[in-house]
């Protein structure tokens, strides 16, 4: 009998960047345990692993590299996630630091969390096989859950956390059971081989197998929040504090795509006509509901919650195109929504105040009289995540839909620009508070360094994305 | 190169501004005004340096964008954009002064009204669909914020309904695009969404080219805006402080008609030509609609906006002629209606600004303590009806002719509107200037003064300029109008089908057989023979 696990088929090197974060993120507790109260520390060390992890990650060459039986793949693909993982998680550790302080999160596991979660990430994003898909989702889950209500007096955060955790376990047991469907009808976990065996018309036709991707879709459905599987998405959103918030909005649903995309856009494209008719009711349900909903929406954490799942459904577009603009679409747009992310969820922590107050988007009023600066960033992103140019979400749109229309999906795309424009009304009506209403009372802002200093990446980003994005795009369409 | 530096010279002119000081408000608005200036007479530079004896484009440059996606920052000029153009910068010029009072955010509201300038600007020299697209969507943000924040009481629900409409119209127009660009990727193997290139190798099937031209139709004819895409026009340009409605109707609504000049018409000559009727009839009832609807405003601004619908009837109407008549007399329209409309519109915010009111029954008997409001008004008035001599009759006598070409029904029902427009305008004037002096508060009303003075005269000179001598203007657009003409045609497309319906064939060509075509000497003098007849016999 061969062995299972043959030793030459593992690649340590191809796994470098998972190992080197592995490391650190310990390193970050046990420093944690002798460091006393200076958390400093902490975050220097988890910068600089994560540096460390986004260099190693380039150790392998040449790409694409395989590993632990082809379960683990080092390609284009998996290294631009990496890339955005490490930015990601490095804004959200910034943007922690000072708002730790002010909410009087103590917790040193905090930072070791989300360098754990990005382990998770990075291990999602990489992998070629279900059973891995499965370990990097528990991964990144687990760590949302603590990290979710870590602001543990606060029954918001209690609430968000309890709410996520329980539907998040019950979706992982979608998944997992999409999973063994698909495994019982193809008779591997293995994504390579499942897609040679469904090459055969014959088991293209099986409803055990069609059936396990419906799971399947539920599953990952849920991990990026798109509708019908949205509905914790609000109140984690809310109840979440604000780092924890942008980061569960950006990598992990980063993280989630990338799976998404390997599985369906790379291991059934013979599938598509069955799975795709699900996936774009799921994407055009996500666009209308999320949009219709934020435009309700008063608080703007919530709102910017909505806009996600509205944001999902444009990303499952790149899914559902699954050509090669598609998933280069898919990296660009995960990019540039990352800095608008953090960019704007800087923002509202300057505006914030203890105890997550302040978050109405009438505090907002007059703000762009008191501190333009401030305003005009943020009306960037707002224009920038409703797609108009000359702001880098409208290349990241402009580039999904393109993937879409070369598919010759027009239908979908010509949706997405209608709600494109409905989204314009919501993402607008903060821009009204800030520049044409009074101001309802002082803004007691603290304007610490470290968030101006996310926010003012973001601002950079966005605006040069948008003007510039030549090399970014040439880089994403390898 | 220097056609790049006339277009973002307002956008480096408001970046600057971002680093004076807010409290220095002259300072500030010196700057504006200098920059406004200079922009003019760089663009006015670009005027004297064109050549009008060809329709290739000019100040032409070319360099790529983003490679990746055979995008280029191409720019250019022709005869079809030169005197929009030279138009923004000169309104722009027009619109600091005319904003030299406003006190609330004055350099927030300046930087603004530059940023929009480049935007304008950038529309029209736009020769790549991905940048026009860019430039089409950016100059909304700045029009936005200069009606919801300067704009009147129901400013907010104005500029979202504006931003709201266009939007929705230019997104379809987006995806349009982008079929486009892979069609052309598909059927030539280059990859590009340059719009020379396209116009020259763009090939659908009829079907296709419906759908894409509709496309392109709902995004312009927002714009211009066309019944019955007009609601959000009346309510932008009600609540827009008066340098934004100058702006708004001067440029902005330009750029609906240039958009199917420089689009609707060469990419798609064929739908378009089998959707004039379809044109025509919007065009007609906007005229009239927009007319009768001004003539029941009881607030001056509206009436005015109302006129611009029935304006810009015209000059759609005069486009979708599809002959050098038609196309001519629109371009020059276009011009004609940014000048008088503007002028309009800043003659409306002097009283405005005076009483704080745009009611027509608030007013009466003016003529008689404002003389020099009421003579400059009166000119732009009778610019406005088209009376000979002044500009606007210039205008709407060509696209009467070129209409009257086509269709002798259509051309009676847009000559009803040029009645309408005398009865609304005169009306007003009317109870406005003459009438007794009976309000206490208008009484004690002061004339226009210097500045005042200096933001409309402009306007009234190119009034008597175009109405009198329209030669430097029309000339500068002949070439590309013929060459546009050729393209579009309508006789191009009927032996194309022929092959499929030829029974539409002899109707069609009894309905459009013998336009375009100046009336011979022979024919002349035979026709004079038999005028002179019957005079003989009674002899």
């Amino acid at each position: 009998m061969e062995p299972i696990l043959a030793p030459e088929s593992i690649d340590l090197i191809a796994l470098a960047p998972v190992l080197v974060l592995s490391v650190f993120a310990m390193m970050v507790l046990v420093v944690d345990l002798f460091g006393g109260r200076n958390k400093t520390l902490l975050v220097f060390i988890s910068l600089v692993g994560l540096l460390m992890t986004a260099i190693s990650a380039f150790a392998k060459n040449p790409i694409p590299a395989y590993s632990f039986n082809d379960s683990y793949i080092v390609d284009h693909l998996s290294l631009f996630f990496i890339c955005i993982f490490t930015i990601s998680s490095a804004l959200a550790i910034l943007l922690s630091v000072e708002y730790n302080e002010r909410e009087g999160i103590r917790a040193g596991e905090y930072y070791a969390l989300i360098l754990f979660c990005t382990v998770g990430m990075i291990l999602l994003a990489s992998s070629t096989d279900m059973i891995m898909i499965f370990l990097g989702i528990e991964i990144v889950s687990i760590c949302l859950y603590v990290l979710a209500g870590i602001r543990r007096d606060d029954l918001r955060s209690n609430e968000a956390a309890l709410k996520y955790f329980m539907l998040g376990a019950f979706a992982t047991g979608f998944l997992l059971y999409g999973m063994t469907l698909v495994y019982g009808s193809t008779g591997s976990t293995n994504l390579f081989k499942i897609a040679e065996v469904v090459q055969n018309p014959a088991a293209q036709s099986n409803p055990l197998l069609l059936m396990g991707l419906v799971l399947l879709i539920i599953g990952f459905g849920f991990k990026v929040a798109s509708v019908p599987f949205h509905m914790w998405a609000p109140d984690v959103y809310q109840g979440a504090p604000t780092p924890v918030t942008a980061f569960m909005a950006v990598g992990p649903k980063a993280a989630a795509f990338a799976a998404f995309f390997r599985v369906f856009a790379e291991t059934f494209p013979e599938l598509a006509p069955s799975w795709e008719i699900l996936l774009s009711t799921v994407a055009v349900l996500s666009m209308f509901f999320g949009n219709l909903g934020a435009i309700m929406q008063t608080n703007i954490k919530r709102m910017l919650a909505f806009s996600s799942i509205s944001h999902a459904g444009y990303i499952l577009m790149a899914v559902i195109a699954k050509n090669s603009l598609g998933s280069s679409s898919l990296l660009f747009y995960m990019l540039t929504y990352t800095f608008m992310t953090f960019g704007i969820f800087g923002i509202i922590i300057i505006l914030g105040r203890k105890g997550e107050e302040n978050l109405e988007m009438k505090n907002y009023s007059g703000l762009a009289y008191k501190h333009p600066v401030l305003a005009l960033s943020m009306t960037i992103f707002l224009l920038s995540l409703g797609g108009l140019p000359p702001f880098a979400g409208f290349i990241a749109k402009f580039y999904i839909f393109s993937a879409a229309i070369q598919e010759g999906l027009i239908t979908l795309v010509v949706i997405a620009v209608l709600n494109s424009a409905i989204s314009f009304y919501y993402y607008l009506k903060v821009i009204i508070f800030m520049y044409m209403k009074e101001p309802e009372a002082e803004f007691n802002i603290s304007l610490t360094p470290l968030t101006l200093f996310v926010v003012f990446i973001g601002v950079i980003t966005t605006v040069s994305l948008g003007i510039f994005p030549g090399s970014i795009i040439a880089l994403a369409s390898h | 190169m220097f056609l790049t530096l006339v277009t973002f010279l307002p956008l480096f002119g408001a970046l600057f501004l971002v680093f004076l000081p807010r409290e220095n408000a002259g300072v500030i608005k010196q700057t504006a005004l200098a920059v406004a200036v200079a922009d003019f007479l760089l663009s006015l530079l670009l005027w004297t340096n064109f050549d009008i004896t060809t329709h290739k484009m000019q100040f032409e440059l070319n360099i790529p964008w983003i490679e990746a996606w055979g995008i280029n920052y191409h720019i250019g000029l022709d005869g079809i954009s030169l005197l929009l153009y030279v138009m923004t910068t000169f309104l722009t010029m027009i619109c600091v002064i005319a904003s030299w009072d406003i006190t609330k955010h004055i350099r927030e509201y300046m930087i603004a009204m530059l940023v929009l300038s480049t935007g304008m600007l950038g529309v029209f020299i736009a020769l790549d669909l991905f940048m026009f697209y860019v430039f089409w969507e950016f100059q909304l943000i700045p029009m936005y914020i200069i009606v919801g924040v300067w704009g009147g009481p129901r400013r907010i629900y104005a500029s979202i309904k504006f931003f709201l409409f266009t939007a929705v119209g230019s997104l379809l127009m987006l995806v349009a695009i982008l079929w486009i660009y892979f069609h052309i990727q598909e059927t030539t193997g280059v990859a590009t969404a340059d719009i020379l290139y396209i116009t020259e190798h763009l090939s659908a099937p009829l079907g296709t080219q419906k759908w894409l031209w509709m496309a392109f139709f709902l995004a312009f004819a927002i714009k211009v805006p066309m019944f019955p895409f007009h609601t959000w026009l009346p309510d932008a340009h009600v609540e827009a402080p008066t340098a934004g409605s100058v702006i708004l109707a001067g440029v902005l609504l330009k750029m609906g008609t240039y958009g199917f000049l420089r689009f609707n018409l060469p990419f798609f000559p064929q739908a378009s030509y089998e959707f004039v009727p379809m044109i025509a009839w919007l065009s007609i009832i906007g005229i009239i609609y927009g007319a009768l609807v001004a003539m029941v405003q009881e607030d001056l601004k509206k009436l005015v906006a109302y006129s611009s619908v029935s304006h810009l009837g015209f000059v759609m109407l005069g486009i979708f002629a599809l002959n050098p008549y038609g196309i001519q007399g629109a371009l020059i329209q276009n011009i004609n209606h940014g000048i008088s409309t503007g002028a309009l519109f800043l003659l409306v915010g002097v009283i405005y600004d005076r009483r704080h009111t745009r009611l027509i029954s608030e007013f009466g008997g003016l003529a008689k303590i404002m003389p020099r409001y009421t003579v400059c008004f009166m000119i732009a008035a009778l610019s406005s009806i088209g009376l000979p001599g002044m500009n606007g009759f210039v205008g709407e006598f060509l696209v009467l002719l070129g209409i009257f070409q086509v269709n002798g029904l259509w051309a009676a029902f847009a000559t009803s509107g040029v009645i309408l427009a005398a009865c609304y305008i005169l009306w007003m004037f009317q109870r406005v200037m003459f009438l007794e002096l009976k309000n206490p508060e208008n009484m004690k009303l002061k004339d226009m003064n210097t500045r005042e003075m200096i933001t409309v005269v402009p306007l009234i000179i190119l009034i008597f300029w175009i109405g009198l001598y329209p030669k430097p203007f029309m000339k500068t657009f002949d070439a590309s109008v013929t060459h546009l003409v050729s393209k579009v045609n309508p006789d191009n497309f009927r032996p194309q089908r022929e092959h499929h319906d030829n029974d539409h064939k002899d109707k069609q060509n009894n309905k459009h057989g013998e336009h375009a075509r100046l009336i011979t000497p022979t024919e002349m003098a035979s026709l004079n023979q038999q005028l002179q007849m019957p005079a003989n016999i009674k002899e």
